[in-house]
């Protein structure tokens, strides 16, 4: 299996805190890899860093064994990873159809020039770009939410519309921060099979998430946080039993 | 009831816009005070301004309170090159546009680093310094002086020196910034504008150049603005800094806001609206006076206010409805909503 992705000792410091601590990690080609942990682990820096929101204080990021540490987030994104927010972050005056076209926006190339003498160009990809995000309103299910505005839509349906509009980007990797975060058992449940057929589309995925059930299930591959550190790393079985990690968990609630 | 008329609006756009178009142009043959045609053609100047301004405050989302300084840049670069250089009209024309735009790029840099309040201050003591170059460079802008005789513009060889020709020239710039700003907004430019408007940490992460199209953005801006600078120094053969600087940015931005933030039909509104109220404020005062002495007192109020019309309009505008008169209002969008209703209800009969 070719590794996609590969996070070498990542460090990275806020002042005296230090948010995460010397953290490995290595994503294969059509894995969906799980990163879990308590509140405030460390797992969300983990993934402004590697989508280049934040530069390390420590470590190297590597995409298809590339040196990806410290580029911009939108030419990480050109490269091929893209991301959904925690706290959901659309364009919320604009419509579904158009946030998902903003998400072409390294796949497409019409200048402003194009746009203001109305060229053929401009014509022609503004069609296309119509058209392809349409599909990937039909695959996400929100089809018919097209012309809605983003701000106007269900919450679930704004954490879809957030993996519709990364989809666009056309990623070898999707980062998805959360994705089942305000969801109902339903949902999660839905989601759990969208994230699946990504899987079969050939999307490899990273995600964070607190929903055990949905860790467990859909990730071939879990890595823990617990203050910034890896404490555990393994398949779903190996995590659920590991000590250190029911201890992790057991520890913040009592 | 607004609804409905939204809709109508957003049904019968084109029509709307011919019939705006031929109240335009038929206007000068029907109505020819010089002092109205005066008015309508600062009305028209300003329109051109406020459009502009719109493009980075309605769709960029960035305050900016130093957009005079761009209309007064296009005014100086065209005055100069007209009186010391005896340069033609066009190419007056043409190189303010590219020099505002410089500028444009110029004030664009700090949006990288600043937004609200802090860009709203920087843009501001912008405008300040620009004033305060046109008012000290004695050798190059004569100073408080100002530039007299500018050459009236000319066509192809043809003088437009009747107030109804230069109405038409200004006109032309309008429809032609109209159809440019247009054609920005509705393009993966004009998404990427207000991707960043949005939210600008989503934006770069869907991988948009923040940089770039931010720049991008603030200097097609202070093209057009500088367009209609340049227009304003042929228009007046006379400029100098107090008529360009002195609460101009506070009035342009005022019409944008208040006509409506991305909303170009709005733009238009504002400025006009905005250009002819303190004369009409003007207009009532003096006929107060004709009337009876014992109505001084409260015409002279009414002058006065002239004075602080924009700010007020622009306090009222951000605290009752701070998107603006028609900000919130989206034809196409609407056009969408409405066909999406029209196959829904199609589909509830078919079954
Ligand atoms: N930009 C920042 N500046 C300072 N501290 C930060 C910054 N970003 C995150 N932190 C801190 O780093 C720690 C890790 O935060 P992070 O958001 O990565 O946690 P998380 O694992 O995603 O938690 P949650 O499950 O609640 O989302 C927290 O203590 C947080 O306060
Ligand atoms: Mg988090």
């Amino acid at each position: 299996m070719k590794t996609l992705l590969k996070a070498e000792h990542i460090t990275q410091r806020f002042g005296g805190l230090v948010a995460v601590s010397d953290v490995s990690m290595e994503v294969g080609e059509h894995q969906i890899v799980g990163i879990i942990g308590p509140n405030g682990a460390g797992k969300t820096t983990f993934f402004n860093i590697i989508t280049g929101l934040y530069t390390p204080t420590e470590g190297r990021v590597l995409f298809n064994d590339r040196d990806i540490t410290g580029l911009k987030p939108y030419k990480v994104t050109d490269l091929g990873l893209a991301r959904t927010f925690q706290n959901i972050r659309l364009f919320g005056d604009m419509t579904a159809l158009e946030n998902t076209m903003v998400g072409m926006h390294t796949r497409t190339g019409t200048t402003v020039l194009d746009a203001i003498f109305r060229t053929k160009k401009h014509h022609e990809e503004e069609k296309q770009c119509e058209e392809k995000a349409k599909e990937y309103l039909h695959q996400t299910g929100l089809y018919e939410y097209r012309y809605w505005l983003a701000k106007s839509l269900p919450y679930g349906l704004q954490r879809r519309l957030e993996i519709a509009r990364a989809m666009a980007s056309r990623p070898q990797i999707l980062l998805l921060d959360e994705p089942a975060a305000g969801m109902n058992e339903q949902e999660t449940a839905d989601l759990m099979g969208f994230i699946e057929e990504l899987q079969g589309m050939g999307y490899t995925i990273t995600l964070i998430e607190h929903d055990m059930k949905l860790v467990m299930n859909v990730c071939e591959d879990i890595y823990v946080l617990d203050h910034g550190e890896l404490i555990a790393h393994g398949a779903p079985s190996s995590i659920q039993s590991n000590p250190r990690v029911i201890e992790a968990y057991l520890g913040k609630e009592a | 009831m607004k609804k409905k008329l939204v809709r109508a609006w957003a049904r019968h756009e084109r029509l709307v816009n011919l019939i705006a178009l031929a109240v335009a142009v038929l206007y000068p043959l029907v109505f020819t005070s010089p002092y109205v045609m005066n008015i309508v053609i600062m009305g028209l100047i300003f329109s051109v301004l406020s459009i502009s301004l719109n493009l980075i405050t309605g769709y960029l989302g960035q305050v900016t309170l130093g957009h005079a300084a761009f209309y007064s840049i296009g005014a100086y670069v065209a005055a100069i090159l007209a009186t010391k250089f005896q340069w033609s009209f066009l190419a007056t024309f043409v190189c303010a546009a590219a020099f505002s735009s410089l500028f444009g790029i110029l004030l664009g840099l700090p949006t990288l680093r600043l937004s609200g309040n802090y860009l709203a201050i920087v843009t501001m003591a912008f405008g300040e310094i620009t004033r305060l170059i046109e008012l000290n460079w004695m050798s190059l802008t004569r100073g408080p002086m100002g530039i007299p005789a500018i050459p009236a513009p000319s066509l192809f060889g043809v003088e437009l020196s009747t107030p109804r020709s230069k109405y038409y020239l200004i006109l032309i710039v309008l429809i032609l910034s109209i159809i440019v700003v247009h054609n920005i907004v509705n393009s993966r430019t004009g998404r990427t504008f207000l991707a960043i408007k949005g939210d600008s940490i989503a934006a770069e992460a869907m991988g948009i150049n923040l940089f770039r199209y931010k720049l991008l953005c603030f200097s097609l801006s202070a093209m057009i603005a500088g367009v209609a600078g340049a227009f304003y120094a042929h228009y007046m053969s006379f400029i100098d800094p107090t008529s360009l600087s002195a609460g101009v940015s506070t009035r342009i931005l005022s019409m944008t806001i208040m006509g409506g933030l991305g909303s170009i039909p709005g733009s238009i509104f504002g400025a006009l609206t905005l250009t002819a109220v303190p004369e009409l404020l003007r207009a009532l005062s003096e006929a107060m006076l004709h009337w009876s002495d014992s109505l001084a007192p409260m015409a002279r109020v009414l002058v006065e206010s002239r004075q602080i019309v924009y700010g007020f309009i622009l306090v009222v505008m951000v605290l009752v409805k701070s998107d603006g008169l028609l900000g919130g209002i989206n034809l196409k969008y609407e056009r969408q909503n409405m066909r999406m209703e029209e196959e829904a209800e199609k589909e509830a009969a078919e079954k």
